[in-house]
């Protein structure tokens, strides 16, 4: 039992991170209605900037911020200049782009910073007070983070101008033009969020991975199966969805499989989840009209 | 199409036959292996071509059908001494049961969900060749160090022996022509045109008739043992198989080979095969990490400036090069 505890919680901790990425693909796929190939290797590239942030000397917290901020500001000027002239072309296009920038940013990851993998400091000291038989620091730190950042962008999306465009935008675009929102920015906006919250997750899961320019694939499939788990335009879907797959990765793991199967059952969770229920557990339905 | 036009090919393409017998005694024999790996990498960039470009289903994952015919080869060759040759059909079949297994749950998926679950397949199978339970067949981690067959005969030219490279290089030829022959025969008639009608309007070729669910998944099927057999002639080529050299990566390479050959068109296979090879080479010199920068670039620079890859920009100038017929030539195919 002590055991079966121990594996659930430190799922409850590795699926904060998963759904923090899938956090982020359904900010993309909401705003744009795709699913963003990329965001993993995203989220590595801004791992890394933190990383020469802290080799400079920054302390940690700073440099977590400054990460965010810049994450943000690489997401928009992606949208602005690689994706922009995309906007109305075919999916397939949209997937090529996409898996050329995820190429792009792992081998650019790998040129500046290269291939040797590094460690990557916590910022929740292992011996605090909430530190519990169960949990340790950074795990529930990190649960801690999810849950801030999710809290954040309700608040941002609930009771912001701002959030209130972007949600008008995502649901209507044509009609949101109309009453003066600048849509093509709003998207823009929308994958800045979601570099950010991607850097958030990477930052996140660098400490127990280790970091190095391969480090997100694994992380982004899960991400994925969480994401299409919770219904991929759902947030809270989304989150409830991270936290399943983590539990569900590890208790899989620990007695059933064996640690060395584990994407393959991500493929399988993809895979079904898509043939038997493609809206997810708290997905909208969708009906379309031929 | 004007009969003098089909007499030229036919001269073009004994000339070009010739060409490709006479090359490999004329070059070293690590240049003769770089080309059986283009001839390789052709047949399994047609077969993603059939499926995405023809009949417009993604796959991010066809790297996983090349490992999985690969295996099948190297696991036939090294376990139960069949001879090399008789290991592609064997392939193609066993990857054709696979691409219909795949295919099915793909029947529900369109667009960006076939593309992550393909994707997944393509993270996954690496893992997979890993497993400890079937170990005894892959070799786990180290792979299957195979040999490379000698040439059933001995033949000579410009002072150059037939090695065991050259002599794959003749019977991977043989494959490739006959594998794109078998394409075109397929493509280029009812159901060619019915696949094509599945990509660009599914209701529509629904509404005609055309029966979408025993096309797909037929076309993931064939798609697939296509790429089988370049694993299969891959792992013969290469004479070695191993779980690490099938990751994601392989499969992202076929996409950008498909990309910069272009869509939709048998040849440029031939094109896309020629650029994966040969740009990493070049790249390399550069850095360890170059030549994957170069691909990304290289895949959103062509969807900006040239979407249907070198062989649309070929047919482009062909039509415009050319006094008469200018206009049939530019309308023939999409």
């Amino acid at each position: 039992m002590e055991g079966f505890l121990h594996q659930v919680f430190s799922g409850l901790a590795t699926g904060g991170i998963y759904a923090s990425v899938a956090l982020a693909l359904v900010m993309i796929y909401q705003a744009t209605h795709h699913l963003n190939f990329a965001q993993g290797e995203l989220a590595m590239f801004c791992t890394f900037i933190a990383w020469a942030l802290l080799q400079a000397g920054w302390p940690y917290w700073a440099a977590f911020f400054a990460t965010i901020c810049a994450s943000f500001i690489l997401g928009l000027l992606i949208q602005r200049i690689l994706l922009r002239p995309f906007e109305k072309a075919p999916v397939l296009t949209n997937v090529i782009v996409f898996i050329g920038l995820l190429v792009i940013f792992n081998s650019l990851a790998g040129w500046i910073f290269d291939y040797t993998i590094k460690p990557f400091p916590s910022p929740f000291p292992k011996d605090a007070w909430y530190v519990t038989e169960y949990f340790s620091g950074h795990e529930i730190g990190s649960v801690g983070v999810t849950l801030c950042v999710l809290l954040v962008l309700y608040a941002f999306f609930r009771f912001t101008p701002m959030g209130l465009a972007m949600r008008g935008a995502a649901q209507n675009p044509d009609s949101a033009r109309l009453v003066g929102i600048r849509v093509s920015w709003m998207l823009a906006v929308g994958w800045g969020l979601a570099a950010a919250i991607g850097s958030v997750a990477g930052m996140m899961v660098a400490p127990i991975v280790f970091l190095d320019p391969n480090m997100m694939s694994g992380i982004l499939l899960y991400g994925f199966a969480a994401a299409l788990l919770g219904g991929i335009d759902n947030p809270w879907g989304a989150v409830l969805g991270g936290f399943i797959v983590g539990v569900l990765e590890n208790l899989l793991g620990a007695y059933v499989i064996g640690t060395e199967l584990k994407l393959t059952v991500a493929l399988v969770l993809i895979v079904g989840v898509l043939t038997l229920k493609p809206s997810g557990l708290f997905g909208k339905v969708v009906v379309t009209r031929v | 199409m004007k009969s003098y036009d089909r007499n030229w090919m036919l001269v073009g393409g004994l000339v070009l036959l010739v060409a490709l017998c006479v090359v490999p005694f004329l070059v070293k024999n690590f240049r003769v292996f770089q080309f059986n790996l283009v001839l390789v990498y052709a047949i399994a960039i047609l077969g993603l071509n059939i499926l995405t470009g023809f009949n417009g289903q993604f796959s991010l994952g066809h790297g996983a059908f090349y490992a999985i015919g690969a295996y099948t080869a190297a696991i036939l060759m090294d376990r139960f001494g069949v001879p090399y040759w008789a290991t592609l059909p064997v392939a193609a079949g066993v990857c054709f049961v696979f691409g219909l297994v795949i295919g099915f749950p793909a029947l529900r998926l369109a667009g960006h969900y076939l593309a992550l679950a393909t994707f997944a397949l393509a993270l996954a199978i690496p893992q997979l060749l890993k497993y400890r339970l079937i170990e005894g067949w892959t070799g786990g981690v180290q792979g299957i160090v195979l040999n490379k067959p000698d040439a059933p005969f001995e033949l000579a030219l410009f002072g150059q022996r037939l090695s065991p490279d050259r002599w794959l290089f003749f019977f991977s030829l043989a494959v490739t022509i006959l594998m794109f022959v078998i394409a075109r025969n397929l493509l280029a008639g009812r159901v060619g045109r019915a696949l094509i009608a599945i990509r660009d309007h599914p209701t529509a070729a629904a509404a005609m008739g055309i029966n979408l669910t025993y096309f797909k998944s037929l076309t993931f099927g064939v798609s697939a043992a296509f790429t089988g057999i370049a694993g299969a002639l891959g792992a013969v080529v290469v004479a070695f198989v191993a779980p690490d050299s099938f990751t994601v990566f392989l499969s992202i390479s076929f996409l950008v080979g498909l990309v910069v050959g272009g869509l939709a068109s048998i040849p440029a296979a031939v094109f896309g095969a020629i650029f994966i090879q040969f740009v990493p080479n070049i790249a390399d010199e550069i850095s360890k990490a170059a030549p994957w920068a170069i691909y990304g670039i290289f895949l959103i620079v062509f969807m900006y400036l040239m979407p249907t890859g070198v062989m649309g920009l070929l047919k482009k100038m062909w039509a415009r090069l050319r006094p008469t017929g200018a206009a049939d030539a530019a309308s023939g195919q999409p």
